[in-house]
């Protein structure tokens, strides 16, 4: 395949992932910013978003306050923010252009039909109960993409690499929301129980849509622990950095067993997959949650940057 | 002018080819049409069918309108026709081989030395540079027009890179869904074995150096092509790799591609890169789309270009004055199809005629194409061709000037209901080693305006169907 074809695969399916994380992370913000102050804590859900999302600095250049109308502009429709909602699906849907003949028909329609749909929606005229319906049409359009993709596409390189691309977003994702909501919610010392937490970790759970897997798992109210337990090591949660590394080593294993070579993708991998099977939520909260979060982020990035390396220059 | 010939209808009767659609369309309720115009239309968005009009920004991507209404041809009407191609395809290669290898024809003062090296689509660089089998134009699409039952008069013969092969090949696929009981009624000749038949004719033009199975891939310019639409299309189905020109490299004049498994070897191009922008070390130095050192590697015959470089010295239209005479210079036959009556205003008595009777006339751009910087002098006001005449008058040269066809016309659906509508057809004729290969059919263009002859998607055209009947 040409290396080129791949990459447009990779990054069409990254940002797809993408577009349906900040629609997640926006959708949840409101809600939570709806809450009364007794619950929603005296936190900025709104400046927390903008963490999530990584582009702090490019936001401040632009505004001076994070409120809600700001960060949904920013985030959701900003032509000058290169990774908003809009242009996440715009980048997609040129990648998905550039080869479309990798595509199946169903792949193509999900992502161009979401394009056109796309001019449907004028943020400037927008009400709250509009932007959520817009947050759902992105959810849905990336489930239909990732639908198809999976029931349609041959399992051979070209699936491999899509896959990669959600995964190693994904995996992205979950590691910053985590980051964040733990930075805002335990700045010091552990301090849990009470309606105020409550909320904040059910929204965690929601913005990666695992707020009823997490009862079905530990039978439980929703407890910090056990949430950094269920996305960061719990194979079970598609979203959890153990079940992401899992299928990435898994994709890589067949894209080598399909070239017939291992790289240094393949080695790093694996690695970070022992790491996380070696690792026990106990061991992570005594030498931080934030450290260790903050090295899984860098080498996910590693493993992007060695995947282009190896097969996508 | 006189009435143009209708395709359906002559002197008030029928014609025997559309005896059963004329019915159908007598009985057919106005909403089922509309309806199934709609539907149409809807297929080709979701599947992506647009094109890119150059210079209007605001329509980046456009579709191109579609009649539902098919055009028909009879089996003998189709044979006439394929056989004038295939003598006309083989002239434009034999001249070809001849400008840039012995030239005889220049010899025997048939075309005009200077017309050929003064041209600047002649191509000093492929002077005595042998290509792959002789075959320099392996894709044609040869603008063909009818202006009464009998005869067919050739307009272009577009021996570049013509496109508009997809557009036949989903309209067909389109008329299949929405009117699958017309198909039962009328026997058409299929087209969908085109993309077999160009993949059969790139092969078979593989370098004798290539493997037994040569590898193939389409060059694009890339997404911002107004053609790209038909460029992945035709990749897809021909199973062949989509390139642009930074997927390829040339080492030790071998061509490769760039791949997940590393280089790749490659043995024929399908270029949809026009000359000018294929090699930046031999062309335009500024080309990001072309790839550098291509031409060594052509130039040792280690890769096949369909087409080959230098083929616009073919469809130049000075040049296509002299193809009646070429024909049968190259052929010793009688050219089946007609050419239009043309002058070349680089000639002073021709210039003269031209300037008096402009507004009998069409006069053409030497290189222009898509229907851009024409004047059609029977439609124009007196203003339009004043500032056109004095057009001419600085650069003669670059114009030609044509007899105003009244094109054949073909039932339309259109506002005002069904209605004659002016149309040419573009065959696509494909030249191999081994044979010529021409599916029954090919791309008809209709002006959706009332009594234009403009038919351009540029210039607000559409296209139809074209059913060859097979009896």
């Amino acid at each position: 395949m040409l290396s080129r074809t791949a990459a447009n695969l990779y990054w069409l399916s990254r940002y797809v992932e993408r577009a349906e994380c900040l629609a997640r992370i926006l959708d949840v913000s409101q809600r939570l910013a709806s809450l009364p102050q007794a619950y929603g804590g005296a936190t900025n859900e709104w400046e927390s978003a903008v963490a999530t999302a990584a582009c702090a600095n490019a936001f401040e250049d632009k505004y001076l306050e994070a409120n809600e109308k700001n960060v949904i502009e920013f985030l959701g429709f900003a032509p000058d923010n290169p990774s908003s909602i809009v242009n996440c699906l715009e980048i997609a849907r040129t990648s998905a252009r550039a080869v479309r003949t990798a595509l199946t028909v169903e792949m193509w329609d999900a992502i161009n039909g979401a394009w056109h749909k796309l001019k449907e929606f004028d943020p400037d005229s927008m009400t709250r109960e509009q932007f959520a319906r817009f947050f759902g049409f992105v959810k849905e359009a990336s489930l239909a993409f990732d639908g198809s993709a999976f029931r349609t596409m041959l399992r051979n390189d070209a699936y491999w690499f899509s896959r990669l691309g959600i995964l190693v977003e994904r995996a992205d994702a979950t590691a910053r929301i985590l980051d964040v909501k733990y930075h805002v919610l335990l700045p010091e010392k552990e301090r849990v129980g009470g309606p105020l937490d409550y909320f904040q970790w059910a929204s965690i759970l929601r913005s990666v849509s695992a707020l009823t897997s997490y009862h079905w798992v530990y039978r439980e109210s929703v407890k910090p622990w056990l949430v950094a337990d269920l996305l960061i090591l719990n194979r079970q949660m598609p979203r959890s950095l153990a079940s992401c590394y899992e299928n990435i080593s898994r994709y890589l294993d067949d894209l080598a067993q399909f070239y017939g070579r291992q790289g240094n993708s393949q080695r790093l991998a694996r690695a970070m997959l022992t790491k996380l099977e070696n690792s026990s939520m106990e061991g992570i909260f005594q030498s931080g949650l934030h450290e260790f979060i903050t090295s899984f982020i860098a080498e996910n990035n590693r493993i992007g940057n060695v995947v282009a390396e190896q097969y996508l220059a | 002018m006189t009435a143009a010939f209708d395709e359906m209808r002559e002197a008030g009767s029928v014609r025997p080819a559309y005896a059963t659609l004329a019915n159908w369309l007598a009985h057919v309720p106005r909403e089922v049409l509309d309806y199934r115009r709609r539907e149409a239309e809807f297929i080709f968005r979701r599947i992506g069918i647009t094109f890119a009009v150059y210079g209007d920004a605001a329509a980046q991507e456009r579709l191109i309108p579609f009649d539902i209404i098919p055009r028909i041809l009879t089996a003998a009407e189709w044979k006439r026709l394929a056989k004038g191609l295939e003598q006309r395809i083989n002239a434009l290669n034999a001249f070809l081989r001849d400008i840039y290898g012995p030239r005889e024809i220049l010899r025997a003062g048939i075309v005009p030395e200077d017309l050929i090296y003064r041209n600047p689509v002649f191509r000093p660089e492929m002077n005595g540079e042998p290509v792959p089998h002789g075959v320099y134009v392996a894709i044609a699409g040869i603008d063909v027009v009818r202006i009464d039952p009998d005869n067919f008069y050739v307009l272009e013969d577009n021996t570049r890179i013509p496109s508009g092969v997809s557009y036949m090949l989903e309209n067909r696929e389109i008329m299949l869904r929405l009117f699958p009981e017309l198909f039962i009624d009328h026997p058409v000749a299929p087209v969908d074995n085109y993309t077999d038949d160009l993949l059969a004719t790139l092969k078979s033009l593989a370098p004798n150096s290539a493997p037994g199975d040569p590898a193939v891939v389409l060059l694009t310019p890339g997404i911002h092509n107004s053609a790209y639409f038909e460029h992945s299309f035709l990749a897809d189905k021909l199973g062949v790799e989509l390139v642009e020109g930074r997927d390829l490299f040339v080492k030790g004049s071998v061509v490769f591609m760039r791949t997940t498994e590393g280089p790749k070897r490659v043995d024929v191009i399908y270029r949809r890169v026009d000359d000018d922008f294929i090699d930046p070390l031999f062309f335009r130095p500024d080309s990001v789309l072309g790839v550098p050192g291509l031409m060594a590697a052509y130039h040792a015959g280690h890769i096949t270009l369909a087409n080959a470089i230098g083929t616009g010295i073919a469809d130049d239209k000075a040049v296509y004055s002299y193809m009646p005479a070429i024909v049968k210079f190259y052929l010793g036959e009688e050219p089946l199809l007609k050419n239009v009556p043309t002058w070349c205003c680089r000639d002073p008595d021709d210039l003269r005629y031209v300037m008096e009777h402009l507004d009998e006339l069409v006069v053409k751009e030497v290189h222009g194409s898509g229907g851009y910087g024409m004047l059609i002098g029977p439609k124009s006001d007196k203003k339009t061709i004043a500032a056109f005449r004095e057009k001419i008058r600085c650069n003669p040269a670059n114009f030609i000037a044509q007899t105003t066809l009244a094109l054949s016309t073909c039932p339309t659906f259109v506002d005002e209901g069904i209605a004659p509508r002016h149309v040419d057809l573009r065959p696509f004729v494909l030249a191999g080693r081994d044979r010529v290969r021409i599916v029954p059919g090919g791309l008809t263009r209709v002006a959706l305006k009332e009594g234009s002859l403009v038919v351009n998607s540029s210039q607000g055209g559409g296209t139809k169907d074209t059913w060859v009947l097979d009896r």
